[in-house]
């Protein structure tokens, strides 16, 4: 397909995103990520039934959680695709790029209180 | 399991405030189980509060550990080497938990990160609900196993008050009455006429009213 997005999307690999903690989440913004989103599959679709339904539930629990430390929910967001969706996925990542880059970098990355 | 309930973060925030290092501390014991206080809410909450420190451009330095219980001295004592240079313990565990790991480290501030709320049971994923007020002197014998004294608002023993409607307490819609779960049970057990059983008044000495309580067994003494 060769498609773009933008290179600054790294890609973490899950076999499904039921395997997705909270944890995981935050300790990406911990280790300085601007954004995170989570892309599981097609509602209804889980090979293992449920994975993308409590994926979701546990992004909006990091979401809350990172509203109520400072870092901002808007910065995390879960999106359902098939894999078979590389034109949408190139979208999204083009799309929640482009609304971290709103926000701007992550305060809490290491350093950068200090910095400024 | 005794069940608690994570405090706000801007409290545990403030708690914190005037420390640069500190030990989080959890328990695999109840506070795993009713997901308040085990190795997971020990790690979200430090990665909370170094971000939290590090965007307010003062950092903190959070170090993780769970004990396998913190109401068991065999299991405290083995925290000395890993407080380290911890200027404070911020503590995950239950009121006992927290209580003990003070009793042991005299010098330490023991925080508490989390309400201790009640002994409990999980009614389902992720709901927790009060079933015993540890009275000391059981009864769900006579109640076919409702307890009265936690599951009424109350606390009454011979029936429900005026505040039971529809099988529900006035205290909130969302609260059976203990009275009304104790009749479906005699009469599911066909066992109604126990409800004509008149309890004498109850002796709350056992309970708190007679103070702290403390219970000894002599053969396991060492």
């Amino acid at each position: 397909m060769r498609l773009t997005y933008p290179p600054n999307v790294k890609i973490v690999k899950v076999p499904c995103t039921g395997r997705v903690d909270i944890i995981h989440m935050l300790k990406a913004f911990e280790n300085g990520a601007d954004g995170v989103f989570v892309a599981g599959c097609l509602e209804g679709e889980c090979h293992f039934l449920k994975g993308n339904l409590r994926a979701k539930k546990r992004v909006a629990q990091t979401k809350a959680l990172l509203d109520e430390c400072g870092i901002g929910g808007d910065r995390i967001a879960m999106y359902n695709l098939s894999s078979a969706q590389g034109q949408r996925f190139a979208e999204i990542s083009r799309e929640m790029t482009e609304k971290v880059r709103q926000l701007g970098p992550n305060p809490a990355r290491k350093g950068r209180a200090k910095a400024a | 399991m005794i069940v608690a309930n994570r405090k706000p973060f801007e409290e545990i925030v403030e708690l914190v405030k005037a420390y640069k290092s500190i030990l989080l501390l959890g328990c695999n014991e109840c506070v795993t189980v009713c997901a308040a206080g085990g190795a997971k809410e020990v790690a979200v909450l430090a990665s909370e509060l170094r971000m939290h420190r590090e965007k307010e451009g003062q950092p903190i330095e959070v170090k993780e550990h769970v004990l396998e219980r913190n109401c068991d001295p065999e299991y405290v004592v083995s925290l000395a080497p890993i407080i380290g240079d911890a200027e404070a313990i911020l503590s995950m565990a239950c009121g006992c938990g927290i209580q003990f790991v003070g009793e042991h480290y005299r010098q330490m501030r023991v925080l508490p990160a989390v309400n201790t709320t009640f002994d409990g049971v999980a009614e389902e994923q992720g709901v927790w609900a009060e079933r015993c007020l540890g009275c000391g002197n059981c009864i769900l014998d006579k109640t076919l196993g409702v307890c009265p004294v936690t599951r009424c608002a109350k606390s009454l023993f011979n029936g429900p008050c005026g505040g039971s409607h529809g099988g529900k307490c006035e205290v909130s819609d969302e609260t059976p009455c203990g009275w009304q779960l104790i009749v479906d049970r005699y009469k599911e057990m066909n066992m109604l006429d126990k409800y004509m059983e008149i309890q004498p008044l109850k002796n709350w000495s056992t309970s708190r009213d007679g103070g702290p309580r403390k219970r000894v067994r002599e053969d396991l003494k060492l």
